[in-house]
């Protein structure tokens, strides 16, 4: 098919600032026109890749709006159907490629500037798509379809996880769908390992669609090159999911730190968060038990007094600690198992999902996730210092992938935990983020600035977008497709790791064949096959 | 200019002056860059109000849009007075006053739009006024089929400096035009849309010229 047939319109106006407005052809029915969609404007020198932000219907005349001609009558609407009245569309330019050799083989470039009067706007062809962010290879991992468009849209996945990346989206939009789908991929493709602090039991062995069917995770697809470990040995079992190893922290493994993160989840008061510090002197690394074994004694009273903490406050402390002392998973004295078997599986290659089980409670989250990072993050940074020293290799790059982001990363401590530390430090130590979220807007400015890469579902909150959005160019125009993508799986992916934002609809994930497609073991797939026949 | 042109000279040019005979309606009385007034052989025998017509000047075949027709004394002073009361129709009127047909005469008024030079249309003003006494034809089908190829002759009538309504002006020279299309309805709409633009601004003027040529 000929450029020409695809025409839409010419560019009519515009400024690098807000895009161009493209007038479209009389044949062109803005009804076929979708925000998101990409298309391709020639200019006489260059051309551009933009994506249509906004479509608006314009008249030449107001006593068209005012007095508008009958509509029955056909023969006026067909005259007045792209003269009088026509379609524009906003168009924001975000690529562009110039006509001589030279450009060509550089590849787009990011847009100074935009088309000329009257070039010609056309619908992207999947050629240009595959131009844009080139085709499936073995860095390129393919994440789902352009809108409206059969070309494959693949991202760079070294490049993606050289920084910290978000998924975001109300709940139901497929914000999990698409971090498996990302998982794989980086499981695949990126040359880094991933922890995976699997809140609702989605990523390691199986997961559930809507349609209350169950979708292999990344165990299934992948045993070889996945460990699951879980707190709550009980229920993985019956789920029948096989597991590497269960997971017990010692509550002496617990710092300070860790609780001044659960303040909020455990209603402690800001007295009683200073007063753990000050355990935490007095009785070293045993004052998480000796804490919570105090009676209410006059020995207890002289401590107190001589530590300067109110009894209320002590109270109020006691009853946080209790409250993680509850959890089954808490252990009077670890040797710190856990962490060195997790360090030892990440430093294998092997891709680690830590399944909550049962325990979904956020405190649960928080403190295991937060404990267990801090650990490893330090593993980490020991093994790069010594690697920059020439003393050994450096180690394999992690990702971490953690939900509900907001309880960790919100404005009050994000720069206390060691979340923040990673997001803001970024690759120097070669671990990054993955954050999942559903309320961004809770999550602190700073790190929401510093992830590279975004990919969101359906946001309807303002605040929400604006978040998400911030300190992204064109984010008006943004907005508003991001407004209106659709509540199931339809996603905007923008920042580092793609060269212009585009709106996508994520690969399929569940069915037989798409496991074969992610390239799963071929006995998984004939496993599939047989789980189809037996289905019927 | 030279005036005369032998039928030969005119034959050369490509117009066949035997078919043209028939439908030659009438000649120049008056003449000036934006048009020319004729006068019709017949008495009341008119080209219709918006057809095309045209006559050869020189090197120049010239196009114009009747929009004025009117007849009146041959004498400005002397008033054409009632005179069939006591007649039964108005053909024995006719036949009882011979005088009539001499005292009277029909006149026509078109404005130029373009012209023929050299096989090519020109939809614009010629560079000269029709010369004086040209015979005027009214153009055949093919003529307004080559000329109506191109709506740029709509603006002419659109900025002309005529006391007739344009819109009825141009809703008239459509309907002509439309009569000889092979797609009369995919015609209207091309010119609706051509007008649309020039007349982006002032819709109500544009629906008026399109309830008047929609069919």
């Amino acid at each position: 098919m000929s450029t020409e047939d695809k025409r839409m319109g010419i560019v009519v106006s515009g400024s690098t600032n807000k895009g161009v407005e493209v007038r479209l052809d009389a044949d062109t029915s803005v009804e076929d026109m979708v925000v998101g969609r990409y298309v391709t404007i020639e200019g006489r020198k260059r051309r551009f890749f933009g994506m249509i932000t906004e479509v608006i219907l314009g008249v030449t005349d107001l006593s068209l709006t005012q007095t508008p001609p009958d509509t029955h009558d056909s023969f006026i609407s067909e005259v007045l159907c792209g003269t009088g009245t026509f379609g524009t569309l906003e168009v924001m330019p975000y690529l562009t490629i110039g006509g001589d050799t030279l450009s060509i083989t550089d590849g787009p470039q990011p847009v100074k500037t935009i088309p000329s009067h009257y070039s010609t706007v056309q619908l992207a062809q999947d050629s240009d798509i595959e131009l844009v962010f080139g085709k499936e290879d073995k860095e390129r991992f393919y994440i789902g379809n352009p809108l409206d468009m059969e070309t494959k849209l693949c991202i760079n996945l070294p490049e993606l996880v050289k920084r910290s990346n978000g998924i975001f989206g109300k709940s139901g939009t497929g914000k999990t769908f698409l971090t498996r789908i990302l998982l794989i991929g980086m499981l695949q493709k990126s040359a880094s390992v991933n922890l995976v602090f699997d809140m609702h039991s989605e990523y390691g062995w199986a997961g559930t669609s809507e349609k209350t069917r169950e979708v292999k995770a990344l165990k299934q697809l992948f045993p070889s090159k996945v460990a699951v470990f879980t707190l709550d040995e009980e229920n993985s079992r019956k789920r029948g999911v096989s597991t590497d190893h269960v997971v017990r922290i010692g509550y002496n493994e617990i710092e300070p730190e860790d609780m001044s993160l659960l303040r909020e989840t455990l209603n402690l008061t800001e007295p009683a968060v200073e007063a753990i510090y000050q355990m935490r002197r007095k009785f070293g690394s045993e004052w998480f038990l000796k804490t919570t074994q105090m009676s209410d004694s006059e020995g207890t009273k002289e401590l107190l007094n001589s530590l300067n903490i109110h009894e209320s406050t002590f109270q109020n402390l006691q009853r946080g600690l209790n409250m993680i002392k509850r959890l089954p998973f808490m252990q009077e004295r670890t040797e710190q198992k856990t962490v060195n078997r997790i360090i030892e599986d990440l430093s294998r290659g092997l891709n680690v999902v830590l399944e909550f089980g049962r325990y979904t409670d956020i405190t649960a989250y928080i403190l295991v996730a937060n404990l267990l990072t801090r650990r490893i993050y330090s593993h980490y940074r020991d093994k790069t210092e010594k690697s920059l020293s020439g003393l050994s290799e450096p180690p394999i790059p992690l990702v971490i992938t953690i939900e509900e982001a907001h309880k960790f990363l919100n404005r009050e401590i994000a720069n206390k935990t060691i979340f923040g530390t990673i997001a803001r430090e970024m690759r120097k130590y070669n671990v990054t983020l993955l954050v999942i979220d559903q309320r961004p807007s809770g999550i602190d400015e700073e790190i929401m600035s510093q992830l590279g890469t975004k990919i969101t579902c359906l946001l309807d909150n303002e605040r929400d977008m604006d978040s998400v959005l911030s300190g992204v160019s064109g984010k008006s125009e943004l907005k508003s497709v991001l407004a209106k993508l659709s509540a199931k799986q339809q996603a905007l992916i923008f920042g580092h790791s793609v060269p212009m934002p585009v709106a996508f609809r994520p690969r399929e994930y569940g069915s037989a064949g798409s496991y074969k497609e992610f390239g799963a073991k071929a006995d998984d797939f004939e496993q599939a096959q047989q789980d189809i026949e037996d289905l019927w | 200019m030279a005036r005369c042109q032998t039928s030969d000279e005119i034959r050369q040019k490509g117009f066949d002056m035997n078919k043209e005979e028939t439908q030659r309606i009438g000649e120049v009385i008056q003449s000036s860059t934006l048009g020319f007034a004729a006068q019709c052989y017949e008495l009341d025998d008119f080209p219709p109000l918006g057809a095309l017509v045209e006559t050869q000047s020189g090197d120049n075949r010239v196009y114009g849009i009747v929009f004025n027709a009117a007849t009146e004394a041959i004498e400005p002073g002397r008033k054409p007075l009632a005179r069939g009361k006591n007649e039964t129709s108005e053909e024995a009127l006719y036949n009882a006053n011979p005088q009539i047909a001499k005292l009277l005469k029909s006149e026509f008024q078109a404005l130029a739009v373009g012209f023929k030079k050299d096989a090519k249309i020109w939809r614009y003003l010629p560079e000269q006024p029709v010369a004086i006494h040209s015979f005027v034809y009214l153009s055949p089908p093919a003529d307004i089929l080559e000329f109506s190829r191109s709506f740029e002759f709509l603006n002419t009538l659109l900025n002309s400096n005529i006391t007739l309504a344009h819109e009825e002006l141009i809703a008239a020279c459509l309907r002509q035009m439309s009569a000889v299309q092979e797609d009369k309805h995919a015609f209207l709409v091309a010119a609706g849309k051509h007008l649309a633009t020039g007349l982006s601004n002032d819709f109500n003027r544009l629906r008026t010229i399109l309830e008047r040529i929609k069919q």
